[in-house]
């Protein structure tokens, strides 16, 4: 298996390169005919997104933003771009991976014969690698570049990481850490007997869960995103839904930032839309909190929190999304959300019992399949 | 009669009019002027001394032109008491002014230097300097009253013959000279003057200082006076400062006395000085003190016409004096009067105007009564006519405007304009305005105000005077310059205003300020506006210049970058992409390549005088803003080559502007009425110009404003 894992990444990688060879030569040849060299970055905004109702997931158009070299506004971006795809190509070469940060800084330097830097910060630096992934239609991870490691795993499965093998039922209290780049080359699943995948938000609501060993109960496995979950962490849910078709059950808080995340969780996100057909998971499942729980649980009013004229204005976009305005469920979830005028924290939950929320709450949901869909 | 003892002091006794009959008596000119001096412009010691300079370099200045030779003037000032303590208020000092003019006749001499108010020019309606001084008779006068000394007078009319050299002093009372010296000598110029001082004997060493060669004639005044020496706002060393701009057919030199009283004493007044100092004449030279303002254009002005006064150009009683006259010498009829003595009467004109007077046609101009001259006052003003002829005015030129501020002002863009003439009150005026901006000149001070009248600059009463309100109310914000509310702008500028005129209207017996005319106004208003637009084109032609500048810097730092990063990944020669790039940026900000066209027309060696009444001076421009390419390393190629930006060259002083080889075209001119006739040769004085391969000059005419393109067009005036 590692040698066709090798195999298949030498092809990759050498697929990437020859990507990125023809992008320089593309813009060589406009520079030595004459033309004014231009790169032409598909754009990731709003209006350059689309949602795919019949595959539930968002879909990013066909709309690019031509980048000239000789166009003040855009001269800086286009040097930038060459460097960062410079520096991939010798990442490739070298066959090593780096971070964000690391690609950052290798970059980074004063331009000769002046004061000024090539990059400043590193948010200048991130969009532009982006923009690669896009403009070349290869991963983050096909760059050799990675991100830090968020998020947790436990749960009855087994997996091989880097050759590596990792029983997840036995990660103590701190749980296997998702990594950033989490493709079938480097993290094959080995053995599950999990029978769903319970994603929380917060890496506390995750202790409670795994400390009451939720998941040796209920044989799923548990993961959190440490809040709007990175793409290591998407993609290894998808990979979870797809590969062993394990649904997906969200427990998150009831707030804008909640619905968020599931959104996204679910359809993909704007700035990544390219890569929703690796990181969506239209079936993902809400399971809370829900506005009604605060009278379902009965819960106390210390654990209201108003809404803030944000928040307000946050939910009625949301509500706008197109895979939410024809939903009859969200639209009330939310409404009542509005109507109740405050949210709550699934942490709200302890107010009842300090194992409240993994030893009455989920369960009892997940009997009763009361779920957003 | 009855006699009253004088002993009653309380009752006062008036005195009868027979009394005061016996003490009167006539008082003659000079004597009058003599205790009125500040009616000449000789109030205080400084006055006096700059009066006395104005004078003389005035008249040789009027009587070069008239004989049509390019002037060379020295104007020196020894200082005769050298030893005096610090706090003396005044010193004497001998004023000598030579020029290379027609001399003068030697029957003349006692009638020019010595008599007030006789002269050539005060009786004719023509664009004349002399239309403002009393005569360099009042300045000899002052010097014989506060040191006794005669003035000395060297003329030599004549190339070939020997000179004179006379001395005299005016009589107040008979308003004559008394000559104490009169001989023949062969020394012209006096060659005392080539020892003054150590500058002097080192000029004469090159040859350059009153040699008789460039004064084959000429005339040499000098005057004893008591006077003060002072640099700064109203000296003599800005009147001839300014004397070289209007006039830069002129070349003049300066002898200045060693000591400044000015820098033992208000040192306000020396940082005014060193103020100027930027304004000083850029190709000025000062060898050991002596300070030079070269020529700078090799044609003299036109000739000018004298004309006839204009029927409503003149007063009733000038009128009435003009009938006598007409009278007096010709016996004619009033019909051939009114066509005779009057610019502008055609016959028909002349039988409406009789008709109106009550006359026909037949009536003698004798016998018109101060009724019928009243009544023919009056049609003057509502008759229709066609307004005065205008050739009797020179003025100085759009070439010669910029030649001359070039050479006084040291700045980065010039920019000059000629209106055409106009008419207030029957007389002919014509206004020319002028600026420079930038280079040295202060950024941070108010412009610098310079005004002219017929040539002559105006040193005082700035506030009065129109030039200056015009100024004022010109809205130089809308171009590009700051203006707090009704002041001067703020920045490097330096804003002439030339009047010409038959009759320059002034203010007061000072002649200092001109007075307030709407026409006058209106077009020095719009002279202002047109030099102003010229400005606002060159300064957003420079600012965007600097801008692609930016931009071509912009691109040029990245593309090394960009060449390294494609050469890497491709494997391609770095150097080739390099250069390909180059010349894609080169062209992306072609603008900043081409200097400055249009209106800035595109810049050649020095800055070539053009006709359009604009000049720019390249290397006195910032360093963002000259075209030398910007080569900006290529980051760790083969050998990168030198980093530093290409700076423009040291700026060199302005060569000459003129380039033209040949001489003044004139034809020698037959002095008219002028007391010295003289046997001209063509002008002998060549300056030491490099000849050059450039295009001479083309010849220049007082031009209707350049028609406004239509992207020129600033913001509406009025």
């Amino acid at each position: 298996m590692a040698k066709k894992t090798n195999q298949s990444i030498a092809e990759r990688d050498a697929r990437t390169q020859k990507k990125i060879v023809e992008l320089a030569q593309a813009i060589s040849k406009m520079t030595l005919s004459g033309r004014e060299p231009q790169l032409s970055i598909p754009t990731r905004t709003k209006s350059n997104t689309v949602w795919n109702r019949r595959k539930g997931i968002l879909e990013m158009g066909d709309g690019t933003a031509d980048r000239p070299l000789f166009d003040l506004k855009t001269a800086k971006q286009f040097m930038q771009t060459m460097l960062h795809a410079s520096t991939i190509k010798d990442l490739i070469e070298a066959g090593k991976t780096s971070s964000l940060r690391g690609v950052f800084y290798k970059a980074k330097h004063t331009v000769a014969g002046t004061k000024e830097n090539t990059f400043d910060t590193q948010d200048e630096s991130d969009p532009i690698l982006e923009d690669l992934e896009v403009a070349l239609a290869a991963l983050r991870e096909e760059l050799h570049v990675f991100a830090e490691n968020r998020g947790s795993m436990v749960g009855n499965i087994t997996i091989v990481d880097k050759g590596d093998e990792i029983d997840c039922r036995r990660m103590g209290s701190g749980g296997y850490a998702l990594p950033s780049i989490v493709e079938p080359d480097v993290i094959q699943f080995k053995k599950c007997e999990a029978k769903f995948i319970l994603h929380v938000e917060k890496g506390t609501v995750w202790n409670r869960f795994n400390e009451d060993r939720f998941w040796e109960k209920h044989n799923c496995i548990l993961t959190h995103g440490a809040g709007q979950p990175p793409r290591g962490c998407r993609r290894l849910l998808q990979r979870l839904n797809q590969e062993l078709g394990l649904p997906i059950i969200c427990v998150l808080d009831n707030d804008p930032w909640g619905h968020y995340i599931y959104s996204v969780i679910k359809q993909g996100s704007i700035s990544l839309a390219f890569e929703s057909t690796r990181l969506a998971i239209p079936e993902a499942k809400f399971l809370g909190i829900r506005a009604k729980d605060f009278r379902q649980c009965g819960l106390d009013d210390a654990v209201k929190i108003d809404l803030t004229e944000n928040d307000i204005k946050r939910a009625r976009e949301i509500a706008a999304y197109p895979w939410f305005e024809g939903h009859k469920g969200w639209q009330k979830e939310i409404q009542a959300m509005l109507t109740n005028g405050f949210k709550m924290e699934v942490e709200s939950l302890i107010t009842k019992d300090i194992s409240y929320v993994s030893e009455v709450y989920v369960p009892e949901r997940l009997k009763a399949k009361d779920w957003l869909d | 009669m009855e006699a009253v003892s004088e002993t009653t002091a309380k009752r006062r006794k008036g005195a009868t009019a027979e009394e005061m009959a016996t003490r009167q008596r006539d008082i003659s000119v000079s004597e009058f002027f003599a205790k009125n001096r500040h009616l000449l412009g000789f109030d205080n010691p400084r006055k006096a001394l700059l009066t006395a300079v104005k004078e003389a370099v005035d008249n040789s200045l009027d009587a070069c032109e008239e004989a049509s030779i390019l002037p060379e003037i020295a104007v020196i000032i020894e200082d005769l008491q050298p030893d005096r303590p610090a706090t003396a208020k005044s010193s004497r000092y001998r004023l000598t002014v030579v020029d290379n003019g027609p001399g003068i006749v030697r029957k003349q001499v006692e009638n020019i230097f010595g008599r007030l108010l006789y002269g050539s020019k005060f009786h004719r309606l023509k664009m004349s300097r002399g239309q403002q001084g009393i005569g360099i008779s009042a300045a000899g006068m002052y010097g014989l009253i506060t040191t006794g000394r005669p003035m000395v007078i060297h003329t030599k009319p004549k190339a070939g013959s020997a000179a004179h050299h006379i001395e005299l002093a005016m009589n107040t009372k008979t308003n004559r000279a008394e000559v104490t010296t009169d001989e023949e000598v062969k020394d012209f110029p006096p060659a005392r003057l080539a020892t003054i001082t150590s500058g002097t004997r080192a000029l004469v060493a090159e040859g350059g200082f009153v040699s008789p060669e460039t004064f084959r004639t000429g005339t040499s005044v000098s005057i004893e006076l008591e006077g003060r020496y002072q640099r700064g706002r109203g000296s003599v060393d800005e009147f001839l400062e300014l004397t070289a701009i209007a006039n830069p057919h002129a070349r003049i030199t300066f002898v200045p006395p060693s000591r400044d009283a000015g820098s033992e004493d208000d040192a306000s007044i020396l940082a005014h000085a060193e103020a100027n100092a930027a304004t000083k004449a850029t190709a000025t030279t000062e060898t050991g003190g002596v300070v030079i303002y070269p020529r700078g254009v090799q044609d003299l002005p036109p000739e000018t016409r004298e004309i006839q006064p204009h029927p409503k150009g003149i007063e009733l009683g000038i009128l009435l004096q003009m009938l006598k006259d007409y009278e007096a010498t010709e016996k004619g009829s009033l019909f051939n009067f009114l066509q005779e003595r009057f610019c502008r009467v055609s016959s028909a004109t002349a039988a409406q105007m009789c008709k109106a007077a009550g006359a026909t046609s037949r009536t003698r101009a004798g016998d018109v009564e101060a009724p019928q001259a009243e009544k023919l006052f009056t049609f003057f003003q509502e008759v229709k006519l066609p307004p005065p002829p205008t050739d009797c005015l020179a003025p100085i030129g759009v070439r010669q405007l910029l030649a001359g501020l070039l050479k006084g002002v040291r700045a980065e863009f010039y920019a000059a304009s000629s209106r055409s003439a106009e008419v207030y009150r029957g007389r002919p005026f014509q206004i020319e305005a002028a600026i420079a901006f930038g280079g040295d000149l202060p950024a941070d001070e108010p412009a610098r105000v310079i005004r002219f009248a017929n040539r002559v600059p105006l040193l005082f009463q700035q506030s009065a005077c129109s030039s200056f309100k015009a100024v004022l109310e010109t809205g130089w914000k809308n171009y590009n310059l700051q203006q707090p509310r009704g002041s001067l702008p703020v920045g490097p500028l330096v804003i002439m205003l030339h009047m010409a005129s038959v009759w320059v209207p002034f203010t007061s017996e000072s002649k200092e300020a001109i007075a307030d005319y709407d026409e006058i106004r209106k077009e020095m208003k719009l002279a202002l506006m047109e030099c102003g637009r010229k400005l606002g084109t060159y300064l957003n032609k420079r600012a965007k210049m600097r801008r692609e500048g930016e931009r071509r810097d912009v691109f040029e730092r990245y593309i090394g970058e960009i060449a390294k990063a494609v050469g890497a990944i491709t494997g391609e020669d770095a150097k080739r992409l390099y250069d390909a790039l180059q010349v894609q940026a080169k062209r992306k900000t072609a603008v900043a390549d081409q200097q400055l066209d249009e209106d800035g027309k595109v810049l050649r060696e020095q800055g070539e005088l053009d006709d359009d009444g604009v000049l720019i001076v390249p290397t006195a421009m910032s360093d963002a803003v000259v075209s030398a390419p910007v080569t900006v390393a290529m980051p760790e190629l083969a050998a990168p080559p030198a980093r530093a930006k290409a700076k423009p060259s040291t700026p060199a002083s302005p060569k000459p502007a003129s380039r033209s080889a040949a001489p003044s075209s004139k034809p020698p001119a037959k002095p008219a009425s002028k007391p010295a006739p003289a046997a001209l040769s063509k002008p002998s004085a060549k300056p030491a110009a490099k000849p050059a391969p450039a295009a001479p000059f083309k010849p220049v005419a007082p031009r209707p404003p350049a028609p406004r393109r239509p992207s020129q067009d600033g913001p509406t005036l009025f």
